[in-house]
């Protein structure tokens, strides 16, 4: 059931999003001079099991952990890193940093750092997707934190009043910022508040890729279809702190993260994989150090690459482009 | 040239728009089935059917979150906020998201959103149904904010904002549906950057937006009739941007200025302008530069007290006066 150039694909996904952060991570802490940011390592199997099941022209809104999300979706490692070192040859030309990456020719919506700001922008894409008569789905990431803002309660009811292809992808990371998730969710399931607005909750083991795509797959059969939203909940770890540079040991335990750790989406892909001979060891190592190599050549490149003029300060405050550009 | 009212040329600057391009749809609160609470949007539903004219629930975050999420796709939402007021549930839309998307995404993105609402108080509505906020939003790059006074002026910067591929906060006044003015009939397009001298006058400049210029134009009127004195009138109708270089130009011929806003002048459209003029054509003043706007409390209920608020002709009339008096 799940094809070799499948299981490459999320294998080849999850690690090129780690190696990114791990990089990335390594840059920021040898003073190169890029901003911070909020990695991703540790919730890849979220991502990539949402997005290996959507197609190109598939829209995802994304959160202010949005790197996993953008490299996904297909949006080049060498451009998100040069937007990294605030570069101009990027995904956004050094006007967004970390928090703004977006790449719209991979139907990726931007990496959006206001809590729930994203939310209703993918229930307005499904919305156009209807109007416009295409059988496009968009996703919407967010975390726990942002189940709580009213965005989410009102673009989840909407969705579902209106039927609209859009699937709500909550990574439970249980950590908003600091504050751990049963002290801000009454429920012991978020998905148990997909009730409340008439549509399917499903609690998803956010660390197993295959248990993600899964389930994933049904809800984008099930909005293409014209059935609606699903909530998916993913329950996941960020293995490092809210951001790059903050301790989380100050609100939670060694062993938790131990934990964790011990159940790592990749470890467990590759002895799955290698337990039930789908992939052998050489592929996995094959797709390793091209991952590696992809990654390098991301950061030579972003060094490499010019830093806007400053005369490009007022540049696109007002835009004004034909339509076609958009419609790739 | 048709007379008609505001109503009118909303509703009919929509109804070509969504003829004439299948991707402008609306969307808000009660604008279907009940046509809008001040029916600017009456008939739509009808000719342009549910995929094109789609009631919400009260969610006005959502109206514009969701409007953005579209516009991005490409389609041209026209979305409407109940009263202005209600735009304050969705600050967070229009100033972080609307405004900024196109800037912070290296401008590979656009936001075509119009965002049609009204201000304005005088119907004894009170405190939280009775502002003019416009102000607020103008302050912030990335958004075009317009505030148009006349029918014909309405219809054609609505028509403009829908085509615009930028997000546009289009302000009504809930006092002035039923203004009567001039409409060209046909394709009426009227540009989204450019005030226009409404009366011209060698004596004083009065600059006004939306209610405001309907007071300066009558101010006029009474001072050219009672006191011989010939007024200029300049109605911005955009307010961002700004076009400083007509109000400036009106005030180096006139060395005066009166402006006019029903809104609170404190870090008002008035402070803006009273700043452009000092920038622009300080020399050229032969008085202080006045204002005249609402009273800064929030709006009371009681009919007096309401009367006392909103800025009025005479007192335009008076500060106009104080000024020739030295």
């Amino acid at each position: 059931m799940y094809t070799e150039d499948l299981l490459k694909l999320l294998y080849q996904r999850m690690v090129l999003i780690r190696t990114f952060e791990e990089r990335f991570r390594s840059l920021v802490e040898a003073g190169r001079p890029l901003g911070s940011g909020h990695l991703y390592a540790g919730q890849e199997a979220v991502a990539v099991g949402v997005c290996a099941n959507l197609r190109q022209q598939d829209w995802i809104a994304s959160t202010h952990r949005g790197h996993g999300h953008c490299l996904a979706k297909g949006v080049e490692a060498r451009l998100m890193m040069a937007e990294l070192y605030g570069k101009v040859t990027s995904t956004n030309k050094g006007k967004g940093g970390s928090m703004h990456i977006t790449d719209m020719s991979k139907g990726m919506l931007g990496v959006n750092p206001i809590v729930g700001g994203g939310i209703p922008h993918a229930v307005g894409a499904a919305l156009a997707s209807r109007v416009l008569g295409t059988d496009q789905v968009a996703v919407t990431f967010f975390g726990d934190g942002a189940s709580n803002q009213g965005t989410f309660h009102e673009s989840l009811n909407l969705a579902a009043v209106w039927k609209l292809p859009c699937i709500f992808v909550c990574e439970n990371n249980h950590y908003a910022e600091s504050t751990p998730v049963e002290y801000s969710v009454a429920v012991p399931d978020i998905a148990l508040r997909a009730q409340g607005y008439g549509v399917p909750g499903v609690v998803v083991d956010g660390q197993d890729v295959f248990a993600m795509y899964d389930a994933v797959q049904s809800a984008v059969e099930r909005a293409r279809a014209g059935g609606g939203p699903t909530l998916i909940e993913a329950k996941t770890y960020r293995y490092y702190g809210h951001f790059l540079g903050d301790n989380p040991l100050r609100y939670r335990s060694k062993e938790e993260e131990d934990y964790y750790h011990e159940r790592d989406c990749i470890l467990r892909f590759r002895e799955r994989v290698l337990r039930e001979e789908l992939l052998t060891q050489q592929t996995l190592d094959d797709i390793d150090t091209q991952v590696k190599a992809t990654i390098e050549e991301a950061v030579q490149f972003a060094e490499a690459a010019p830093l806007p003029d400053p005369q490009e300060l007022y540049s696109d405050v007002y835009v004004s482009y034909p339509l076609e550009q958009l419609r790739a | 040239m048709a007379i008609i009212t505001m109503r009118e040329a909303l509703n009919q600057a929509l109804r070509e728009e969504m003829q004439r391009d299948p991707e402008v749809f609306i969307m808000g609160e009660d604008i279907g089935v009940f046509e809008g609470s001040y029916k600017v949007t009456a008939g739509l539903l009808r000719e342009f059917g549910e995929k094109r004219v789609i009631d919400t629930p009260i969610v006005e975050e959502f109206i514009v979150g969701a409007g953005i999420g579209a516009a991005m796709m490409g389609l041209r939402p026209v979305v409407e906020i109940m009263t202005i007021n209600f735009i304050l549930l969705a600050m967070d839309q229009v100033v972080n998201h609307a405004a900024k998307i196109p800037y912070m995404f290296g401008g590979t993105v656009r936001v075509p959103l119009t965002i049609r609402t009204p201000g304005g108080g005088g119907q004894q509505l009170t405190a939280q149904h009775s502002q003019n906020l416009e102000a607020l939003f103008a302050h912030v790059p990335g958004l075009k904010v317009v505030a148009p006074a006349l029918p014909g002026d309405a219809k054609g910067m609505l028509k403009a904002a829908i085509r615009d591929d930028n997000p546009v906060l289009f302000i009504e006044n809930i006092s002035m549906y039923n203004t009567r003015g001039e409409v060209p009939e046909g394709e009426y397009l009227v540009p989204l950057d450019r005030a226009e001298v409404k009366r011209a006058g060698s004596d004083i400049t009065l600059v006004g937006h939306s209610k405001g210029t309907l007071l300066a134009l009558d101010a006029a009127r009474r001072l050219a009739e009672e006191d011989g004195i010939e007024a200029e009138v300049v109605d911005l109708r955009s307010l961002r941007p700004l076009d400083r270089e007509t109000i400036i130009a009106s005030v180096k011929k006139t060395s005066r200025a009166v402006l006019v806003e029903e809104g609170w002048p404190t870090y008002g459209v008035s402070a803006e302008v009273s700043a452009s003029i000092m920038e622009g054509a300080f020399d050229y003043l032969d008085a202080p530069v006045r204002r005249v706007g609402g009273k800064e409390v929030p709006m009371p209920y009681s009919k007096p007290l309401e009367n006392a608020v909103i800025p009025r002709v005479d007192e335009v009339l008076a500060t106009v006066r104080s000024l020739f008096k030295r």
